[in-house]
């Protein structure tokens, strides 16, 4: 739990800040924005965050949700393709693609950052390929389904119109606590966290390590495909070039900051939570505060990660030294 | 301080009229934390000479040699070139007098070409660019010299390694190298690549160019050397020359002390056979069929010199690398063992050579590495049982008597004994029939040592069956019911406990002689 009080601070003090440089920050319609894309930001961080912890990447996060985003309502618009069988096609292909991701980095010991790269260009352009390169949306259908995207739950006392939690936020809320009780209290997330640190070690102790590998994988894509679901559901409709440009790096920084190790096994899903949060926070603080110009945006954010994760380093080394002196008495 | 060592460097002896020795090394120490790996040790090198040093695990050689070739510092003593003394603060100073050590793995860049590697970091250059004419043409002069028909501009990954050993070589007289120390350089070439090295070797000492020749294989020593210099325990053991350097009198010296420290050994009982192996080949050395057995409560040790395949016998029974053929079998029933996870499954247990690579996650706590794997034996539906990791670690660390200020405790903060503590705890909890244990107490300090002893003892008592690798030969002779002796991937011998001496294991650990297995 003391590894996340450093990001929740970040958080709360950017959070804090944001607020006082920009009225329009806390109103209730940039409020439920703000939930509504920390919610689909946080599952696609969640599922990267099991690749990070193996010591794994996924870079074709972004390339999943453009393909399963575009390719849903290609299915039902497009194709005709009934509602049961178009989920099921999405469903089979999110959790094929990290199969096989899986595989290859296992069996044939193929690199991940190059297994998913190949993923980041192929997926996009399969995607441009089989729409045409053309704009794929609902329009004025599948409205019902549409409310799992756009759809609001009143609080009490509050009127919906005003102000209402997005449904996406129970996904992620769903998705954030049955991630963290597989991460801790079942085997495969002992399995998982042990293998991240020390692959070897964790196979000499008769860990099917291969197997733990393609699951973390499975969760990475299956998350990118409900992500690609959720995105699609909001905006209701997307150009086959555009949709999830950039998302795995997001998914990655926010994994990171919220204290997952590229180098394994380690990192919490609160943490990981919280990571988007303040990703999703600090984008809306460059749109929204007047003197910080909105190109920049990149440029903040990269500053905002790199400081995040020298601090989070100086702080463990003063406390691993610590440690070590005091286990030496 | 530079004035005192030039002060040192005149006092030395000039009695005679006989120029000053090459290379002399006087009382030199060195000391590794928890060790003295060198206590003194005395050597000399003339030109044109061919000396071999030899010596059991651990005696010494090879920091000695690395402090020779500037890789490594010394405490005390003194190194003299041509009776000057020298301190080398790196390679780079060793290169200057004129040392060069050949590695026992090679150090090559083998993705460039010949010419490349053999002026790596000294390249000549013309206008800022490298000048390959002149480094294709010089490394031609060189390559001549070892006697190697290579292009310079060949790629090294695509020569054989007796090749790249040459480039070695050739390197080294590219820089003037007027003594070469070579460290097991026959340990991976073919019998015709040896003999291809042999003259390279004759004939650069015929040139003046003195030679420290390191081996195992007394045979080689016996072939090649003038003179053989003898370490143990990091001490000078005897010198003998050519005509007195016989097999006998070569191992005499090396192993040398008495051993009257008898480990608190009864004999026991053994049981039935609890683990049969029979013609298992591993991947390493596909050559030699190893076949034995191990009844349940014997603690059979495995001797050999570094090299002899050991290690990689007790992964591939373990099942991390698969076998090539032949089968095993676990208190008579047949088993198949590709994987650990067989491995475990049948009752088999390993405790890796390489504790922090192998046996343990560092960064997780006592308590998480003594159940990893245990985990899936006491789940609870796929659920962490926690109440039991925590019963079952407990028990262990009291058992054994584990510092730790709790198990919580991560164990790359406990100390290199009880770390190994915290390995054979994690297989203890499983209760293997079959415990195999690869060098047990490397690095590890001796009230720890005692403790694992007493454990594989209790062990045995309990019915199971024990097989250790060690490298020391005390451990052997101490603890082994029965030791099995391997040579270069074959199983040379077997010998009984009364039959346990420093001599017969190293005859049969030299490959100088062989005995037939013997089970019983």
């Amino acid at each position: 739990m003391k590894k996340i009080y450093g990001i929740l601070g970040v958080f709360t003090v950017v959070f804090i800040l944001t607020a006082i440089m920009s009225p329009s920050f806390l109103t209730p319609y940039n409020m439920e924005r703000l939930i509504l894309r920390t919610s689909l930001f946080g599952i696609i961080s969640i599922g990267v965050a099991f690749v990070i912890i193996t010591s794994g990447i996924d870079l074709s996060i972004g390339s999943i949700i453009c393909l399963i985003g575009c390719g849903l309502p290609w299915l039902l618009v497009k194709m005709t393709v009934p509602l049961p069988l178009a989920i099921l096609i999405v469903v089979t292909l999110s959790l094929l693609i990290g199969l096989v991701h899986g595989v290859l980095i296992t069996k044939l010991k193929l690199q991940p950052f190059v297994v998913t790269l190949c993923g980041l260009l192929m997926y996009r352009g399969i995607t441009r390929g089989f729409t045409g390169d053309q704009t794929q949306g609902f329009g004025k259908f599948f409205s019902e389904l549409r409310w799992i995207g756009v759809g609001k739950v009143a609080v009490p006392g509050v009127p919906i119109d005003t102000f209402g939690i997005p449904v996406p936020f129970f996904l992620l809320l769903m998705v954030a606590i049955l991630a963290s009780i597989f991460l801790n209290r079942t085997i495969y997330g002992r399995y998982l966290l042990a293998l991240g640190c020390n692959e070897q070690a964790a196979r000499y102790s008769g860990i099917n390590t291969d197997r733990m590998i393609i699951l973390a994988y499975i969760i990475c894509a299956a998350m990118a495909g409900l992500g690609g679901v959720l995105f699609i559901l909001d905006g209701n409709s997307a150009q086959p070039v555009v949709l999830g440009n950039f998302y795995e790096l997001y998914a990655i920084a926010a994994a990171v900051l919220g204290g997952c190790s590229l180098r394994g096994g380690q990192g919490t899903i609160i943490g990981v939570v919280i990571g988007t949060a303040l990703m999703q926070v600090l984008r809306n603080m460059i749109t929204l505060v007047d003197w910080i110009p909105t190109h920049i945006e990149y440029a903040v954010i990269g500053a905002v990660i790199l400081a995040g994760v020298v601090a989070d380093e100086v702080v463990k080394r003063i406390s691993a030294s610590r440690r070590a002196a005091a286990s030496r008495l | 301080m530079s004035d005192s060592d030039q002060q040192q460097g005149l006092r030395t002896p000039k009695k005679s009229a006989e120029p000053p020795d090459l290379l002399r090394v006087c009382g030199v120490t060195k000391s590794f934390p928890g060790v003295k790996a060198l206590k003194g040790v005395d050597l000399h090198l003339k030109a044109g000479e061919l000396l071999a040093v030899i010596g059991e695990n651990g005696a010494g050689k090879s920091t000695l040699m690395k402090i020779l070739a500037g890789v490594q510092d010394y405490d005390e003593g003194e190194v003299l070139v041509d009776g000057l003394t020298v301190r080398f603060k790196g390679v780079e100073d060793a290169f200057d007098k004129g040392i060069a050590l050949i590695h026992q793995e090679l150090n090559l860049a083998d993705n460039l070409d010949v010419a490349a590697n053999i002026f790596l970091g000294r390249e000549p250059r013309k206008a800022g660019l490298l000048d390959k004419a002149r480094m294709r043409r010089e490394s031609s002069i060189f390559l001549d010299r070892v006697g190697l028909k290579v292009s310079p501009d060949q790629i090294v990954s695509d020569l054989t390694i007796g090749h790249q050993q040459m480039i070695e070589i050739a390197k080294a007289l590219s820089v003037d190298a007027r003594v070469l120390i070579m460290d097991e350089p026959t340990s991976s070439l073919s019998q015709h690549e040896t003999e291809q090295l042999f003259k390279v070797i004759k004939d650069l000492a015929s040139k003046n160019v003195a030679i420290v020749y390191i081996s195992h294989r007394l045979s080689e020593v016996r072939e090649l050397a003038d003179r053989v210099t003898v370490l143990r325990d990091g001490d000078n053991a005897g010198e003998l020359f050519r005509q007195e350097a016989t097999h006998d009198n070569m191992v005499r010296l090396m192993v040398g002390r008495d051993i009257s420290k008898y480990y608190a050994l009864e004999p026991r009982s053994h049981g039935a056979v609890a683990l049969k192996v029979d013609k298992v080949r591993t991947i390493q050395n596909p050559k030699h069929a190893l076949s034995f057995e191990i009844k349940s409560g014997e603690i059979v040790g495995v001797a050999g010199l570094v090299g002899a395949g050991r290690t990689e016998m007790l992964q591939t029974l373990f099942g991390v690398m698969p076998a090539l053929d032949g089968s095993m079998e676990v208190q008579g029933h047949s088993v198949v063992i590709r994987s650990p996870i067989q491995a475990i499954q049948n009752g088999l247990a390993l405790v890796p050579e390489d504790r922090k690579q192998q046996g343990l996650v560092l960064e997780m706590a006592v308590r998480e590495n003594m159940s990893l794997a245990s985990l899936g034996r006491d789940q609870n539906k796929g659920f962490l049982n926690h109440r039991r990791e925590q019963d079952i670690s407990r028990e262990m660390v009291a058992e054994m008597k584990i510092k730790t200020p709790s198990d919580l405790q991560e164990v790359q903060y406990l100390s290199g004994g009880n770390q190994q503590k915290v390995v054979l705890g994690k297989w203890l909890a499983m209760k293997p029939r079959v415990l195999f244990l690869d060098e047990p107490t490397r690095g590890i300090d001796v009230g720890a040592k005692q403790d694992i002893y007493k454990l594989m003892e209790k062990l045995a008592e309990e019915g199971v069956a024990i097989l250790f690798v060690s490298s020391e030969m005390e451990e052997i002779i101490g603890m082994s019911d029965r030791a099995i002796v391997m040579h270069e991937g074959k199983l040379t011998g077997t010998l009984m406990r009364d039959e346990l001496t420093e001599e017969s294991v190293m005859q049969l650990a030299t490959g100088t002689q062989t005995k037939p297995i013997s089970n019983n």
